[in-house]
């Protein structure tokens, strides 16, 4: 099964585990996988139309999918995604 | 302008640097040359004023109009105890030419907006960003792409950060990154989100290295490279960052050729609107603290639920609250009665608005929100609970 790195913002949703394991042959695949055994996180990483959100990027490793076969690209069990959504503090007003 | 050439004084103050080979003379001199500006002089800004005044840098402008706010101590290191009330460029400013005399600081104070950006960037050869917020994230890109300024990104949450540079020359920018910004309901607001005070440290650093190395022409720079900070797991990580030959600003077909209202593309309200639900403000479906007080007083029956995360409620918390946080809430909807009268309250009444509109989707009818959560208690029914 491929590991599954979670970000801060979005481990609220996996039960507050920084890494997770999900089975599957593709990257959508494992998505899929990992969004059936957190269902909170499906919203957070995919729209209504069931496509991956824009401020959430997904790296096979450390190469973005959209730069590879995107949700088509193939997982074996040595690899690692990560998920890392944009995140905007810095000066942290409020 | 002519160029500047180094006083036996500042051979004095760089000589640490000067016999290092990568810098020099001729690398000490770019430095004072060298034209850097800071957007943003809060977590970010604070490490970065400091050390590029220490470095050398000759001309550091700062945008921010902001003043010190007793919450910033944990991790604005420019600013002091003294500082608390002023404004943030005049206690950046002092401590910067107290380290450095010889440094030019302009102080800019405004926000950034797409009627000025262009204006203030203009002027400088690096823009460092600091800021806080995807409309100002998305200015700063996009005026960076147009003027073709570097962009030394940083940012950062609870205890992770990510840097990279945006906009060289044939580098990717921050909307090849990311294309659009998450709409404001998915993201966890400040107050929800916390920092780490010694994080913007780590990652502004990382920026003032990257602006030293761009000005200097030393090294590999952190072009197309994401880096990521995991401070808990203390661990670096890198991702490859591509330019997007579709990107809307710096691809090969832009649509964007100007800069654009960014509190709309990011959905948020501009500041010039008034703001919503404030505590003075109370909706229907809502009740103010007062009110809140008065039933607890009349001894009505109902249950207080509070839907902020343990760790505040440790800080504070209103007698009689339950503690259901939200990030759990749905899993316990089972506990509560239909009819029973549920008053729902957390810090400043966002998060409890969103948990009862869980509640309400569940078909719960007798639900309320208490308007400015337990800040506006605090301010109007028992000052003794401090505020965070």
């Amino acid at each position: 099964m491929a590991k599954i790195l979670i970000p801060t913002p979005l481990r609220q949703f996996t039960g507050k585990q920084d890494s997770v394991t999900a089975a599957g042959s593709t990257v959508g695949d494992v998505l899929n996988a990992l969004t059936s055994q957190f269902p909170d996180l499906r919203k957070q990483i995919f729209n209504d139309e069931g496509k991956l959100r824009s401020f959430v990027n997904v790296y096979l490793n450390d190469e973005d999918i959209r730069y590879l076969d995107k949700t088509g690209t193939a997982v074996s069990d040595a690899d690692t995604l990560s998920l890392v959504p944009s995140i905007a503090g810095g000066a942290a007003r409020g | 302008m002519a160029e500047l050439s180094l006083t036996n004084d500042d051979i004095q103050r760089y000589s640490r640097h000067l016999i290092l080979p990568e810098v020099g003379m001729d690398g000490q001199k770019k430095l004072k040359n060298a034209k850097v500006l800071l957007v943003g002089a809060g977590g970010l800004g604070a490490p970065l004023g400091l050390y590029l005044a220490a470095a050398g840098v000759g001309r550091i402008g700062l945008v921010d109009f902001d003043v010190v706010d007793v919450t910033n101590l944990q991790r604005q290191v420019i600013h002091t105890t003294a500082d608390i009330g002023r404004k943030k460029l005049d206690s950046a400013a002092e401590k910067m030419t107290a380290i450095n005399p010889s440094l030019q600081v302009d102080k800019h104070e405004v926000a950034l907006t797409s009627e000025n950006a262009l204006d203030i960037i203009k002027d400088y050869d690096y823009v460092v960003d600091g800021t806080d917020n995807f409309p100002t994230r998305y200015l700063t890109n996009d005026a960076c792409v147009l003027l073709k300024k570097p962009n030394i990104y940083g940012s950062i949450f609870r205890f992770e950060g990510q840097a990279t540079i945006f906009a060289t020359e044939g580098g990717p920018c921050y909307r090849c990154l990311y294309p659009e910004p998450p709409p404001p309901g998915l993201v966890p607001s400040c107050a929800e989100g916390g920092v780490l005070g010694i994080l913007p440290g780590t990652i502004g650093l990382i920026q003032a290295t990257e602006t030293v190395k761009l000005i200097l022409g030393v090294g590999q720079p952190l072009i197309g490279r994401l880096l990521l900070y995991d401070a808990l797991g203390m661990k670096f990580r890198e991702l490859k960052l591509r330019k997007n030959p579709e990107c809307p600003i710096c691809g090969d077909h832009r649509t964007i050729t100007k800069l654009i209202d960014y509190h709309q593309f990011c959905g948020v309200p501009s500041p010039n609107q008034p703001a919503p639900v404030e505590e003075k403000n109370v909706n229907e479906g809502e009740i103010d603290v007062v009110q809140l007080k008065a039933k607890l007083d009349s001894g009505e029956k109902f249950t207080l639920l509070d839907v902020r995360e343990p760790n505040e409620y440790a800080i504070c918390s209103i007698p009689g609250a339950k503690l259901v946080p939200l990030s759990e809430f749905a899993q316990h909807l089972g506990e509560f009665d239909k009819d029973e009268q549920l008053i729902l309250h957390c810090r400043s009444g966002v998060r409890s608005g969103k948990a009862c509109g869980i509640l309400r989707q569940a078909g719960f009818t007798n639900v309320t929100n208490v308007a400015g959560g337990i800040l506006a208690w605090s301010d109007r029914v028992d000052p003794s609970v401090p505020k965070y």
